[in-house]
């Protein structure tokens, strides 16, 4: 057993108390570990990412315990993409933190960095649905500290409804796990799989009340309409950087339910048949009008970007409700695609904001490196808006041609494309009235002079800017592997076996060892 | 036995929605602990409810209790605990800021109706 499936946990939960133990009054030190901690992570992701790419299904039992009565990491195609996308993403923000010095503004961010790592990983990897439960809090307590991260009064009352409702989203996850535990008597996801499809078909109110509760959770978590409303003002008045990472928090709500919904409640159980077309897919269909139409509304730039998550969310969770192979592997094209754009444009507000006296979308003097920051916003909307020729138009056309065989195909097609439509006047108008209405505007007198930002936080959105290019020039590769991430998803058996088969501690084959 | 469980989960729950959906910050935190009140005996009956059996598997004892969802409660008691803290001293820190404990984005419409 190869322990290296662990080390993108344990690293950064080493890494964290080091920094603030041994470091916490040398921010040049701290950026050093930070910086040589994600570089390490980048590299063990995707040296797993690569153990995993040929189908292999890589398992870690803690403490050796077999499952399903210990707790396993499971490496599967899904989980290592997701941490690889999690970590190159990790690395970027923390350079534009670094440049943009956010991390000298308050205390501990590089330590509350590395925790929010450690439970998105652990999120990724974990084969449990309590140990999930656990990670998502630790992600979620780590996130409530890098959210209020250098204070101020709007800050901090954003910050009281973001917790607020991530307290009750997290009730309401242990309400679904004692229901999925009353009803089945374990917690395990590949055990559930199996026991779920032996529950008889006139007793299913137990286990369809737990299927239900736990899609409210992730749907939360993925920012689902009616569910949404926690996501605009936090991630508008979370720090720029923050807001970057947290970009990758929503996409955790979108991997769980790929992972159970495939998995333990798959599209052919009965008990649960109608959860994934009738309900979801029109869901999905109103947050991505909400987001979209959100654009267009939007008064500040950083809520703009809010609504531009929610609506990109919404694709991602169309394709996701249509539960084909083509259908998965398009969402998580589109998955990486949307994680990369909306980074790129919150570190774009942010270097607006630089310059600004505020973020509402009005005429205002130049700001000092326009020409720059233009062109990045306007590269980032393209992506955003899903305009050829960058990759969020690849995305669309994979999701649109993945639903073309499905029953509801014309509401998708119209709907995706009118959106688009929407979405393109919004970042459009934003644009121009930045940008260009900017030129026109007299110099104030009284203003101060702002500064141009750092060289390395133009570095840090170029390469956002450069990976969203090379995902549109590598597309077919890449979709080539979300296609068969997918089918290793629709064809759980390997997972299942391999995760239950494994010997340990406790396991029926090798009783002796056990104690 | 099951009833008062099963009613003490429901009150507690109805109470604690109640409270989640007022408006300012204080009972809202007081709805929400006493959700994770109701939470915690949810999850502590969903091994099946057992009077006097000790949660241990021997090999001479017959009639025992689950000891699995006892070790979840105390995750959760845990969690909640923490996470209660964190949120009255971002409520603190929001209501020392503003001099305002509402829950909701405020307009500025409902900011004069306090104000006259």
């Amino acid at each position: 057993m190869s322990h290296w499936l662990i080390a993108p946990i344990i690293l950064p939960a080493m890494m964290a108390p080091f920094v603030v133990l041994a470091a916490r009054y040398h921010i040049g030190i701290q950026r050093v570990f930070s910086i040589a901690g994600v570089l390490a992570l980048v590299i063990i992701s995707a040296s797993l990412m690569w153990v995993a790419s040929d189908g292999t299904i890589m398992i870690y039992q803690l403490g050796s315990w077999a499952a399903p009565f210990g707790i396993v990491l499971v490496g599967d195609r899904l989980s290592t993409m997701m941490i690889l996308l999690t970590s190159t993403l990790a690395l970027v923000v923390l350079i534009y933190a670094i440049s943009s010095r956010w991390d000298e503004r308050g205390r501990h961010f590089h330590a509350l960095f590395q925790f929010q790592l450690m439970g998105i990983f652990g999120a990724f990897l974990t084969g449990d649905l309590f140990n999930l439960f656990v990670f998502f809090e630790v992600l979620l307590i780590a996130s409530y500290g890098l959210m209020i991260h250098s204070g101020g009064t709007r800050r901090l009352r954003a910050g009281v409804q973001y917790v607020l409702f991530n307290l009750i989203g997290s009730t309401l996850f242990l309400f679904a796990l004692g229901a999925l535990y009353a009803e089945t008597g374990t917690l395990n996801m590949a055990d559930l799989a199996q026991r779920v499809a032996m529950i008889s078909p006139d007793e299913t109110a137990g286990i369809r009340v737990a299927a239900v509760l736990l899609i409210l959770v992730f749907a939360i978590k993925a920012a689902l309409v009616p569910l949404h409303f926690w996501l605009p003002s936090s991630y508008a008045e979370a720090p720029a950087p923050v807001a970057a990472l947290f970009a990758i928090m929503t996409k955790v709500g979108a991997y769980a339910i790929i992972r159970i919904y495939t998995m333990v409640f798959p599209t052919d159980l009965d008990a649960t048949s109608g959860l994934h077309d009738v309900w979801l897919l029109p869901v999905a269909l109103v947050s991505l009008t909400v987001g979209m139409v959100g654009i267009l509304a939007a008064k500040q730039l950083d809520r703009l970007v809010a609504f531009a998550i929610i609506g990109s969310m919404g694709t991602v969770m169309v394709a996701v409700a249509l539960f084909t192979e083509s259908g998965i592997a398009a969402a998580l094209y589109y998955m990486i695609h949307s994680t990369l754009a909306a980074a790129a444009l919150f570190l774009i507000v942010d270097l607006v904001r630089s310059g600004r006296r505020n973020l509402m979308l009005e005429a205002q003097p130049a700001i000092a490196g326009a020409v720059p920051i233009a062109a990045l916003f306007f590269a980032a909307a393209i992506a955003m808006a899903g305009l050829p020729p960058l990759s969020g138009f690849l995305g669309k056309l994979l999701v649109l041609q993945a639903a073309f065989s499905n029953d509801h195909s014309i509401w998708i097609w119209a709907i995706i494309l009118a959106t688009s439509l929407i979405s393109i006047l919004g970042f459009a108008r934003a644009g121009s009235t930045l940008f260009w209405k900017a030129r026109a505007m007299p110099a104030e007198p009284d203003a101060p002079a702002t500064t141009e930002p750092a060289t390395m936080s133009y570095v840090a959105v170029g390469t956002l800017i450069l990976l969203l290019g090379l995902h549109t020039v590598f597309a077919g590769q890449v979709h080539g592997y979300t296609t068969k991430v997918a089918a290793q998803l629709f064809a759980p058996a390997p997972y299942i076996a391999t995760v239950l088969e494994t010997p340990g501690r406790l396991s029926e084959n090798s009783s002796a060892e056990g104690y | 036995m099951e009833f008062l469980i099963a009613s003490a989960i429901g009150v507690m729950t109805a109470a604690g929605i109640y409270l989640v959906l007022r408006l300012r910050t204080f009972p809202v935190i007081l709805g929400i602990s006493l959700l994770t009140y109701a939470v915690n005996v949810f999850l502590f009956s969903s091994g099946r409810v057992f009077v006097g059996a000790p949660p241990v598997l021997r090999d001479d004892v017959t009639f025992y209790t689950d000891p699995l969802p006892q070790a979840l409660v105390l995750t959760a008691i845990v969690i909640s605990f923490g996470m209660t803290a964190v949120v009255v001293m971002i409520g603190l820190g929001a209501f020392l800021g503003s001099d305002d404990d509402h829950v909701d984005d405020r307009t500025d419409a409902g900011q004069e109706e306090d104000a006259a």
